[in-house]
């Protein structure tokens, strides 16, 4: 009893979504008013030219450099501890989330059962409500309730973070292979157990490259949190631009360049060592 | 009775009906092979018998226990002590050999201790036993990736020895080793389980080996039972009839196939 089929079966669907691809891209340019023109007008072209003219010499006097030292240790502790307080959460939010660690899909081929779905959702909806407010809102919050300096910005970040990494971790347990973890619940394993023989080994590099771009991206946030008052390289680029002192602010972005730097090799090096 | 199986079917998500009217019991501490063709629902049945699958109809009964009227706390206890060896070994590629069958042991440790044993095996003396028994001692702290495919099903193999449980169901265990190395691994399953009074099913292709190595022998065929019966009363007829294949004549009368015809094993 064969049933040959003459076409692929996936084409009609593949088609479908090509089209949908386009259809959404196109009015969201227009409505955009995506226009690269302006760049390339005279009096914004001589504007820019002059902004950029001033940024050399790079500032480089001890003062400004101790200062910039400062500034920027304190923007990386804005983000590492941010990302930490973010992993607290972030971490059993996402175990919650998952259907990964589903103990009725170990034996409905991947499927939970309506009722485990539900459960999951209030989770969900944890890490939704967390990482829908953007960390520039919550940090101008924190600033009036804690007053400016980098409390906030820790705060802000670690809300938001959490909320993205949370999202992210879970569905990183879901698109690794599920079997090593189902076959560890059906040998009667304890989902935690079976979450760290299973789907760890599997998942562990993907999160840790996530985690540490997280973390590049949390660097960038608490510079511009700066801005706000929330401590760090931001409150000093916004310092120097009021000032429109152009060397320091051209040091200032070579240093984000070599936190960047910095946080691409380290991704690296612990991608290298660790796995 | 180590399991009991009355009229129970299993239809898959897609409509694929993979087991139909089945009636089987086994006493603990029998052993016995599954035979059959591809397709014909061994690997179903045998995930039927490990609560890996539900069955769609009639009833189950595994070490005394309906597995599927109990609640989820109470089956994880059950499913502790049935272990099930997979037809592809589920081994994460980085996990080391050790932590891989130690793992065999997380159903009966609490949480914390499967969590602590991740940092430091606290059992390096029975993982390495359980290896030695397949020949694969020196291999202990290497990473499952490192090894061949034969390889892995062994340490698939040392996972459910480690485990020690009542029920040992075995999904092709041999499949990918050579005829040595076959021979030796069925002897070892079944020496394991006559020392502990366990019950071991096992699916073989091979059916000299299930022949030489079991007393009992069922033979499956598109998801039915064809024959269950002791060894010495399996005839040469019923075993063509059981893998007789009339797909696979040489008059098909299609366009011309080029090369031979291949049999999916996954
Ligand atoms: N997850 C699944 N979803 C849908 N159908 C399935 C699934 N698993 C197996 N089947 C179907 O169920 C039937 C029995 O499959 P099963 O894997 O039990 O065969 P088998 O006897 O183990 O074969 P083999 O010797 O090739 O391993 C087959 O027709 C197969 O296509
Ligand atoms: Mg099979």
């Amino acid at each position: 009893m064969l049933t040959h089929l003459q076409r692929d079966p996936a084409t009609l669907p593949r088609l479908l979504l090509t089209a949908l691809v386009l259809l959404v891209l196109w009015p969201g340019i227009q409505i955009s008013e995506l226009n690269l023109g302006v760049l390339l007008q005279a009096d914004n072209a001589a504007n820019m030219g002059r902004f950029l003219a001033d940024f050399w010499p790079l500032a480089h006097s001890a003062e400004f450099l101790q200062l910039l030292g400062r500034a920027t240790l304190e923007t990386l502790a804005i983000a590492t501890a941010g990302m930490a307080l973010a992993l607290l959460l972030a971490v059993p939010a996402s175990l919650l989330a998952s259907r990964a660690l589903s103990l009725s899909a170990a034996h409905r081929q991947g499927n939970p059962s309506a009722w485990s779905k539900a459960l999951r959702w209030p989770a969900r909806g944890l890490l939704i409500v967390l990482r829908s407010v953007p960390e520039i809102v919550w940090a101008l919050l924190f600033v009036r309730a804690v007053g400016l300096g980098p409390t906030a910005g820790v705060l802000a970040i670690a809300i938001t973070y959490s909320g993205m990494l949370g999202k992210v971790y879970a569905e990183i347990y879901e698109s690794v292979d599920p079997r090593p973890a189902r076959a560890l619940l059906i040998a009667g394993s304890p989902r935690l157990a079976a979450f760290a023989y299973g789907v760890l080994p599997n998942a562990a590099a993907e999160m840790l490259s996530y985690s540490v771009y997280r973390w590049e991206c949390a660097i960038r946030a608490s510079v511009i949190m700066g801005f706000v008052g929330a401590g760090g390289l931001g409150q000093q680029i916004d310092l120097s631009m009021r000032m429109f002192a152009g060397g320091e602010v051209a040091s200032m972005l070579l240093t984000f360049l070599l936190l960047v730097l910095l946080a691409d090799q380290l991704s690296r090096v612990l991608r290298e060592r660790l796995l | 009775m180590s399991l009991r199986l009355a009229g129970v079917g299993l239809t898959h998500a897609n409509g694929q009906v993979a087991l139909s009217e089945i009636d089987l019991q086994v006493a603990r501490g029998e052993r016995v092979a599954i035979i059959g063709p591809s397709g014909a629902g061994k690997t179903s049945l045998l995930r039927l018998l490990a609560t890996s699958l539900q069955p769609t109809g009639g009833s189950v009964q595994l070490l005394d226990c309906q597995p599927w009227q109990l609640g989820n706390r109470a089956r994880q206890t059950l499913r502790a002590r049935i272990g099930l060896i997979h037809q592809a070994p589920p081994l994460p590629a980085r996990q080391r050999v050790v932590t891989a069958v130690l793992a065999g042991r997380l159903g009966q440790w609490s949480w914390p201790k499967g969590l602590l044993n991740l940092l430091y095996p606290l059992d390096i003396d029975g993982a390495r036993a359980a290896l030695q028994r397949l020949d694969l001692g020196e291999k202990c702290f290497e990473r499952c990736d490192q090894l061949s495919g034969g390889q892995l099903q062994r340490v698939g193999i040392a996972r459910v020895l480690y485990q020690a449980p009542e029920l040992m169901l075995a999904d092709e265990p041999v499949s990918a080793m050579d005829p040595v190395l076959a021979a030796h691994t069925l002897k070892v399953l079944n020496d394991d389980a006559q020392q502990r009074g366990a019950t071991l099913l096992a699916s073989l292709h091979a059916v000299d080996l299930a022949l030489a190595h079991f007393p009992r022998i069922i033979g499956v065929r598109e998801g039915r039972v064809v024959f269950d019966l002791p060894r010495e009363a399996v005839e040469p007829a019923a075993l063509e009839a059981l893998y007789a294949n009339e797909q696979l004549q040489p008059s098909h009368s299609e366009a011309p196939t080029t090369g031979s015809v291949q049999i999916p094993r996954c």
